[in-house]
């Protein structure tokens, strides 16, 4: 699957995420994350993103996520989101 | 045990906080909404994360209903597609007719069949809040076996009616009638308006009652403060559970005597009296009030 645009999804409020995803003209997948409990849930909020990646099947894609302390369900809805806007 | 629809608290469905809170905050419903409470924009969003939402967080002490947007909007039919195959309990229906209830319904039972869920298990809660759906309230109830309840939706309604709101409510006295009485012979629960001054107790209490006093026998609530209040309202007082029990005392002496009707305080008793306190006692029971 192909992204074609830069777009958005998700806020900055407590509880969320806001993720946006661009196409990446250097191939492959590149994330960059910050998140307010970076140490204690980095990699996996990490895992979460590039799983959903890998889900959707796409490739050349460049994220960038600020993370406000959301759970799973919500970091996997908002990166579906964000995806399918930027088809 | 009968499940009781007392509150049914509306969240927006586009915050993950509010999702996550939904279903401990007292509610004996909770209205996950794609409707009203998200921006144009937001729709996809908040179908989606309300999607995540239901398969991972616990919503199984709360009747789970989710508002999804009318079916005449580009968004209505696509939401009623993604949520019912997380299996809400509850579907509420915007502005629903007749005609749009039974493709509902046909919709769903297919979903149902495909996901392997038993036939009928997802339930629909029209809201009325037309001019027409006022109208036909009885109908709109009749037209899908999967009704179990109807929301009457006075912001809409009045304004459907260019006619103005007001906190006392004297403007939807004929409309609260109407969706009761249409309620009570289907055998459905009537759900009120919910009350949009959130920082004044004493008005939703009587709001509340008045609903109550006209058959209603539950109230939306658009803030989780609101719930306290709407539940004290329409349980039963102590008096009425003290004077039910007495009723149902005399009947069984009058039962031991052979007399169908008899009178207590000097007052006649007789079926309708008996039922009342049948289901007086039954809700004060659930309620552990006795």
């Amino acid at each position: 699957m192909k992204i074609n645009k830069i777009a958005k999804a998700g806020t900055l409020e407590s509880n969320d995420i806001l993720i946006m995803v661009m196409p990446n003209e250097n191939g492959g997948v590149e994330l960059e994350l910050e998140s307010i409990v970076m140490k204690q849930f980095g990699k996996q909020i990490k895992k979460t993103i590039l799983d959903k990646v890998q889900e959707l099947d796409v490739d050349n894609i460049t994220i960038k996520a600020q993370d406000k302390g959301a759970l799973d369900y919500t970091i996997k809805a908002r990166m579906q989101t964000a995806i399918e806007r930027a088809m | 045990m009968k499940k009781l629809r007392r509150t049914m608290l509306f969240m927006p469905g586009n915050n993950p906080g509010m999702l996550q809170s939904a279903s401990i905050l007292g509610a004996d419903s909770v209205i996950l909404d794609l409707e009203d409470a998200v921006s144009l924009t937001e729709k996809d969003s908040a179908r989606i994360l309300v999607r995540e939402a239901i398969k991972v967080i616990d919503y199984s002490q709360v009747e789970l209903v989710v508002r999804v947007n009318p079916l005449d909007t580009e968004y209505g039919l696509k939401d009623i597609d993604v949520i019912s195959r997380v299996k809400p309990d509850s579907l509420m229906i915007p502005k629903a007719t007749e005609e749009q209830l039974q493709n509902i319904d046909e919709m769903l039972t297919k979903v149902e069949a495909e996901e392997g869920f038993n036939n009928g298990s997802i339930k629909l809660i029209p809201i009325v809040e037309s001019a027409y759906g006022l109208e036909n309230v009885y109908s709109v109830i009749n037209s899908s076996k999967r009704v179990v309840a109807v929301l009457l939706g006075a912001e809409d309604l009045t304004s459907d009616f260019g006619i103005k709101r007001t906190k006392e409510g004297e403007e939807i006295f004929y409309a609260r009638n109407r969706v009761s009485t249409a309620c009570r012979a289907a055998r459905v629960d009537a759900i009120d308006t919910p009350f949009t001054d959130t920082n004044d107790y004493e008005g939703l209490a009587k709001d509340t009652l008045k609903a109550k006093s006209l058959g209603f026998t539950g109230k939306a609530s658009i803030n989780p403060r609101q719930i306290d209040t709407i539940h004290s309202v329409l349980a039963p007082t102590e008096h009425e559970i003290k004077h039910a029990l007495r009723i149902l005392q005399a009947r069984d002496e009058a039962n031991e005597k052979g007399l169908g009707v008899f009178s207590l305080d000097g007052k006649m008793v007789d079926a309708p009296i008996i039922n009342r306190a049948i289901t007086t006692v039954e809700l004060a029971k659930i309620l552990d009030l006795i």
